[in-house]
């Protein structure tokens, strides 16, 4: 047990050593509940703790939002996704992209924050089933 | 917003009947019917607003300029869905065209635009409850889209902390995207084989998504036998069973009258009161 | 129009899933004898858990998926750019492919500058093909996860051998699967239940069939005493009758144990005998 605490002691101590962008679904000031639909993403720096915001342009999409908007993040070189929920296509492009994806513990944009650098989020496990972009039904 | 979404696996087995059965019992302020293909429970629900519409555009659609059309049938050619028509000239066949914008791309003469094609109705009302509903135009794909739009139209417009959705039937992409963010999902079974093959694999596509979960079984007295599987069923897997209601004629004479199961005195109505308890005590634990 | 001599195709359609239009294509295809059955709901085929045919051979169904030959690859990104489906994905200098969400419209290949999008073939589902008595079976299946069954639909059509009678089982709603399963059909069945939930979804199917220009009756299924909205609806627009048949809980019991009735009870097997005289009739006006 100790080991363990020890050892995400030091990941933590890496973490904090590296220059993170960390990329957040946004809506209406809060964390937005959907990633492929949301309307925008906040792409926040530790480097220098700015954050700006870009238009998720995969939220009007028919099909496959969660891939497109997935290609967003990783076209803005984000290291870091928090968010609440994430499709199965989407997680495919981040995981092969190296983002690493964290889920959100609540709606509020400053504690996701804050927790991510005391590393008190954990990765995000539960990968949901893709909306597939349907035609039949 | 906590959210009960009631869905059915099959067709037909009296998912708009519950739902429209635990609106009125709720007294919920917010409600959506999700089932964009055949939307029902307007029949039910009486409204006293006006309601506001909103069209809903699916993936833009190819059409030709005649004009500029020097016929030479690279689009036939290339048309993946046989939606190119050339009996009076080159024209597109709305219904099977996807959108996918080959045409366009292999046109010589610029002929062809992909342009935006109205592919639904959106519906809300708002006083003295927040109701959003809409309906897919036929032959359209894509209705995952709608039934988010139809979810993020009563979200936005109310600030109700419980809303009860009528999902769609099938397990596909409507109902998944019906599914994400809903924090329980009631099943309304049949107890038919289909039904019960049906009541499974909604099951497998429910559980994906960590929500808690629910099964009641509606006609169960017209094969008590099935019934008994689909209890066993829940019991074996750990599905919590919330209860059975009886097939019930003035079930039929409620929904004829544009009334809920509770608005009248039947048995269906006592028994969907004892559903009700029991799902409420679920997704309130 | 055709005779009772010639070959006659009758899709049987319902707007809804639970009206019974499986339980009435299983048994016309009965009484008919010697006789095609297609299951165009190749979401959920149940028709084969009636017939219980003898598979006589089974044949995969494909669709075209694009390969990116990575060498020829320049990271252009037109692939996906042009993709309407957001079925690609660059990343780490690599083109992905989401097979799942592809329409397999072929445009990324067409698009590359580099020619560097090849096909390959992906299964989709399969058809079978099986008799039983003298009648074939033709049972479509889609497998889970995948996009459209169209392909599908189109094959189970093309493969049907010609017989006197083909009755086809079409999915619910009013999608371009249905569209898909109606186009050769020389008559339609709508079929309805008494309620107001059925009349709408009637509605939906009627509208299709009108557009297709389909010569079509209705059959009210389930049907109870007192007031039927579907009844009402057909006489109002004046929409023939071809029969209605009452709702009994053997008949529930029997068809829910997937029985086929007109084998069970000589009474059913009158009744669709019966239909299947109206429906030559009409068809031949």
């Amino acid at each position: 047990m100790p080991i363990i605490i020890y050892n995400s002691l030091l990941a933590y101590v890496i973490n904090m050593e590296e220059i993170m962008k960390i990329a957040i679904p946004v809506d209406d000031g809060n964390v937005c509940v959907s990633f492929g639909r949301t309307p925008y993403f906040m792409l926040y720096d530790t480097d220098n703790n700015e954050s700006r915001f870009i238009n998720n342009s995969a939220a009007n999409s028919q099909g496959g939002a969660g891939i497109k908007a997935a290609q967003i993040i990783v076209d803005n070189n984000a290291d870091v996704l928090i968010t609440p929920r994430c499709g199965q296509n989407a997680a495919e492009v981040l995981i092969a992209a190296n983002v690493k994806i964290y889920k959100a513990l609540n709606n509020s944009i400053e504690e996701n924050l804050t927790e991510f650098k005391n590393d008190k989020l954990s990765i995000l496990t539960e990968i949901h089933a893709g909306f597939h972009g349907d035609r039949g039904r | 917003m906590k959210q009960l979404l009631i869905l059915s696996g099959k067709g037909g087995t009296g998912k708009t009947t519950v739902a429209g059965a635990f609106i009125k019992l709720s007294n919920v302020k917010a409600y959506a019917d999700c089932d964009i293909d055949a939307p029902n429970l307007h029949l039910i629900m009486e409204q006293e607003s006006k309601p506001e519409h909103s069209d809903y555009y699916g993936l833009d659609k190819a059409v030709i300029d005649n004009d500029k059309c020097v016929e030479c049938n690279l689009c036939y050619e290339s048309c993946r869905f046989d939606a190119i028509n050339k009996d009076d000239g080159y024209t597109v066949e709305i219904y099977d065209c996807e959108g996918c914008g080959v045409c366009e791309a292999i046109c010589p003469s610029s002929a062809i635009s992909m342009v935006p094609y109205k592919a639904g109705d959106m519906t809300l009302y708002r006083e003295p409850k927040v109701f959003s509903t809409a309906e897919l135009k036929m032959g359209s794909g894509n209705s995952g889209l709608l039934v988010t739009e139809v979810k993020k139209n009563m979200k936005l417009t109310s600030d109700a902390d419980f809303a009860i959705i009528d999902g769609s039937p099938g397990i596909g992409c409507p109902v998944i995207a019906s599914i994400s963010g809903v924090n329980m999902v009631l099943i309304v079974a049949e107890p038919s084989l289909s039904g019960i093959s049906d009541m499974k694999r909604i099951i497998e596509t429910a559980n994906k998504f960590n929500t808690k979960l629910a099964v009641c079984v509606n006609k169960y007295d017209t094969n008590i036998e099935n019934n008994e599987k689909i209890k066993q069923f829940c019991q074996n897997n750990k599905i919590d069973f919330v209860g059975q209601i009886p097939f019930d004629k003035k079930a039929v004479e409620a929904v004829n009258n544009g009334l809920t199961i509770v608005d009248i005195d039947c048995a269906a109505g006592k028994a969907v009161r004892e559903v009700y308890k029991e799902t409420i005590k679920i997704l309130s634990n | 129009m055709v005779t009772g001599e010639d070959k006659m195709k009758i899709a049987v359609l319902s707007g809804k899933g639970g009206t019974g239009k499986t339980f009435i294509s299983v048994n016309l295809t009965f009484v008919a004898g010697n006789s095609n059955y297609i299951d165009c709901d190749v979401e959920e085929p149940n028709g084969h858990l009636y017939f219980k045919p003898k598979i006589l051979k089974k044949e995969k169904i494909y669709e075209k998926i694009p390969q990116v030959d990575k060498e020829r690859c320049n990271g252009c990104r037109k692939c996906v750019e042009f993709c309407k489906f957001n079925a690609l994905a660059y990343i780490k200098d690599n083109v992905f492919v989401f097979e799942d969400i592809c329409h397999s419209c072929g445009g990324c290949s067409l698009i590359c500058p580099e020619k560097a999008i090849l096909e390959k073939d992906k299964e989709i589902g399969e058809v079978q093909e099986g008799v039983f008595k003298d009648s074939k079976i033709y049972t479509g299946i889609l497998n889970t996860g995948e996009e459209t069954g169209v392909s599908i639909i189109k094959k189970l059509l093309t493969n049907a051998n010609n017989k006197s009678y083909t009755f086809i089982d079409c999915p619910p709603g009013s999608s371009c699967s249905v569209m898909e399963s109606i186009k050769d059909a020389d008559y339609c069945i709508l079929v309805a239940e008494p309620t107001l939930f059925g009349v709408h979804n009637f509605n939906m199917v009627y509208n299709l069939v009108k557009l297709f220009d389909k010569p079509f009756g209705a059959v009210l299924n389930k049907c109870l005493d007192g007031e039927n909205p579907a009844e009402e609806f057909c006489n109002e627009k004046k929409i023939k009758i071809l029969c209605k048949i009452p709702f009994e809980h053997e008949l529930g019991k029997v068809n829910s144990n997937a029985e086929i009735a007109s084998v069970k009870n000589e009474k059913y097997h009158n009744l669709f005998s019966s239909l299947l005289k109206t429906i030559q009739e009409e068809a031949g006006k």
